[in-house]
């Protein structure tokens, strides 16, 4: 019956954290500048983007109270690839000479925009900052409104002048009516007061951007029921009488939930393969390349939850107990480690305290392997943690499980 | 080189308990027990609910930890792998998996006492005989009778072939019909010389089935011994008669306090030195005008010694 409080009433507060907990507009989007042009005008840009609200970085963060050198292009393409930022923006030489442009055919200095495909509201976000610091609109009504001014206070033009500016504008006019795919040069900014280019660096050969986050997100949080249900075993036995007997045969306690993880896990994992064998068949993920990121992953996974299982049946007496309490943890751990909601897209504080869940660990893993393509040895620290919990969690619930072993 | 004179030693009993005691904070539910079962013997602890028979049956097989005392299975400390492998428990309550069919809870439990492949094989068949289960091996336990649970019950107790077992009131709740089968079941087993301890708070199974009683009350073992031993110890040669009068008033109850005897649940109960007393008993009443309905004479059992010791009914 508490639950029934309980529940609702922390779901809202969690995504009232989420979503309602902002002061500002814009969330505080880490962007990362690599200026190789270091001229009045970049410089202007960084400060401009610096006062919006970004978290601007223009080198790494001290390492051991060490200052690290400026970004590069490709340092910053690197940092992104690692998931330190959503967008790098890399200034090339020459933006200062010619930093703002109306017309697609002028000369223009386009700023590189690098970015992980998986964020999908970074990049937007930052594109359109960059043009708000620019103090830039529409360039066909900037254009005709400052001919007109001209007329009004230079006294008009020649009709020679009028046809070539006609023509100039009737063209960007219809280079503004195309689509946007379709208009010249390559980049998707080109009407922009700052010439922008974007490029993908990581998942830019994915075939469906979001399918492995996805399928690790929703895989761990289903993971978590499954082992909970399996731990709940340890509950029917204890009710039914079946633990005592078996308690009574060689069979310890220690032994006996050491078998349960064991079996728990198994199915953990079991039921990951099926996920990301249905997400291969079906959405195209780039399973086969990536088996044995995946099989660490999803080992080290498969025992975290186990144990998580372990651990919440041997807190419970009862089934209906575990069931409900179960729900609560799950849901929660689920919302706040990033199973329902992007972590990236949550506060710092909230993204700081989904690193508690299980589900930010194993999402953060798969998404090492399947998005990144990060090599196994780098998954070492996503492995150590959801090990460790698992050994944590495990140790706990042995200890917890000595109520049934002795009156 | 000469052979050192040595003592044998005395064969282990199946079964030792000295001197054990269970608390559960003021409760003391096992108090001071101390027993011996012998080779191929029933033992039968019969006692009232509540009595400490099931606290001492779980002491041994390590459900419970005893606060002081020892109990030994051949010898070894009951809570030692040889002492589990030895003892077969039946508990009171049904202690099987619904979901699983009738093999798979004895593979289950086989497999959990070490039995290889091909010996769980072996016992699951002979269990399943044994228990009259054959034809529904493959069926889920959750549609069976609570006479079939009960067998299977015991048969899960039996799967790893134990020296001892230890039956906790087997027959609670089945029907006649399954009691006489389950006699049945635990006869075969006393045929082959198999060690049994068997609570119960039904005298007439313990009468049919044990060897030697005990019996328990209040966590003590009150007098223990066959039951002509205890009968004997109890009454010597004595006999009861149970007498219902028509009307039950004070002065029924004064005559009968007169005659040394007691009422219990409205019949008067009367030990006699000899039966031929019952006569002078008759006319007694006859002369004292007080109806009578109905009179028996029976040779005191079980539930008389139960009576006699403590007072109380066995199933109060």
């Amino acid at each position: 019956m508490a639950l029934s409080f309980i529940l609702p009433i922390a779901f809202f507060t969690i995504f009232a954290v989420i979503f309602g907990g902002r002061h500002d507009t814009t969330p505080r989007i880490t962007v990362l500048i690599a200026d190789e042009d270091h001229s009045h005008a970049s410089q202007q840009l960084i400060r401009g983007l610096a006062q919006e609200s970004l978290v601007v970085k223009t080198r790494p963060d001290p390492k051991r109270g060490v200052e690290q050198p400026e970004y590069t292009a490709t340092s910053a393409e690197a940092a992104v690839r690692a998931g330190d930022a959503p967008v790098a923006l890399v200034i090339p030489a020459g933006f200062g000479n010619n930093p703002i442009s109306f017309a697609p055919g002028a000369q223009r200095t386009e700023i590189t925009m690098l970015k992980d495909s998986s964020d999908m509201v970074a990049p937007q976000v930052i594109a359109g900052l960059l043009q708000k610091v620019a103090m830039t609109s529409m360039p066909d009504a900037m254009a005709e409104q400052g001919m007109k001014y001209t007329e009004l206070y230079a006294g008009g033009f020649t009709p020679e002048q009028r046809k070539r500016m006609n023509n100039e504008l009737e063209q960007l006019r219809r280079e503004q009516s195309r689509p946007r795919s379709e208009r010249s040069g390559q980049s998707s900014e080109a009407g922009m007061a700052i010439a922008v280019k974007t490029r993908d660096v990581v998942g830019e050969n994915k075939n469906n951007p979001m399918i492995s986050f996805y399928a690790a997100a929703i895989g761990v949080m289903f993971l978590l029921f499954t082992a909970s249900g399996a731990g709940g075993s340890l509950l029917d036995e204890a009710e039914s009488g079946t633990l005592d007997r078996v308690l009574s045969s060689r069979v310890t306690m220690g032994t006996l939930l050491a078998g349960k993880l064991c079996y728990c896990s198994l199915l953990a994992f079991s039921q990951l393969i099926l996920m990301f064998v249905w997400a291969w068949l079906v959405f195209k993920l780039d399973f086969i390349p990536h088996l044995g990121g995946f099989a660490v992953m999803g080992v080290s996974t498969a025992f975290a939850v186990a144990a998580f299982g372990m651990l919440l049946a041997s807190t419970c007496r009862t089934r209906a107990q575990l069931g409900a309490i179960s729900t609560l943890v799950i849901l929660i751990m689920s919302s706040v480690g990033g199973s329902m909601f992007p972590r990236f897209l949550m506060p710092q504080a909230m993204q700081k305290a989904g690193l508690l869940t299980i589900n930010a660990w194993a999402i953060d893993g798969f998404t090492k392997v399947f998005w990144r393509d990060e090599p196994i040895t780098h998954l070492w620290q996503q492995v150590l943690v959801l090990v460790l919990i698992g050994i944590t969690l495990f140790a706990i619930a042995r200890r917890l499980a000595r109520k049934w072993e002795y009156a | 080189m000469t052979a050192a004179a040595t003592t044998p030693t005395p064969p282990s009993l199946p079964l030792r308990i000295h001197d054990l005691v269970k608390r559960f904070g003021e409760l003391t539910a096992v108090n001071g027990v101390s027993l011996e079962l012998n080779p191929g013997e029933c033992l039968g602890l019969l006692g009232p609910n509540g009595a400490g028979k099931s606290t001492l049956i779980r002491s041994i097989v390590g459900r419970v930890i005893p606060d002081s005392g020892t109990a030994l299975v051949f010898g070894s400390p009951a809570d030692s792998n040889q002492a589990r492998m030895a003892l077969g428990w039946v508990p009171q309550d049904l202690a099987l998996y619904p979901r699983l069919t009738c093999r798979e809870n004895l593979e289950a439990f086989g497999q959990y006492h070490g039995l290889s492949r091909t010996s769980l094989n072996g016992a699951i068949t002979s269990c399943l005989d044994w228990a009259g289960l054959a034809d529904r091996a493959d069926h889920l336990v959750s549609s069976f009778s609570g006479g079939m649970k009960r067998r299977l019950n015991m048969a899960a107790g039996l799967i790893h072939s134990p020296k001892v077992i230890l039956m906790d009131e087997p027959t609670v709740g089945v029907d006649p019909q399954s009691r006489n089968r389950i006699f049945e079941m635990i006869e075969k087993l006393r045929t082959q010389g198999i060690s049994m301890v068997y609570t119960t708070h039904y005298m007439e199974e313990a009468e049919r089935l044990c060897d030697r009683i005990a019996i328990i009350d209040h966590g003590r073992i009150i007098a223990q011994g066959t039951k002509e031993d205890l009968v004997t110890d109890a009454f010597a040669s004595r006999s009861e008669v149970f007498a219902r009068f028509g009307k039950t008033d004070e002065s029924v109850s004064a005559w009968v306090k007169e005659r040394g005897g007691a009422f219990d649940n409205g019949i008067a109960r009367f030990t006699l030195e000899r039966p031929t007393e019952i006569a002078s008993l008759l006319e007694s009443a006859a002369a004292a005008r007080h109806e009578l309905v109905d009179v028996s004479l029976r040779k005191p059992n079980l539930e008389s010694v139960f009576l006699h010791l403590t007072g109380r009914e066995l199933r109060d």
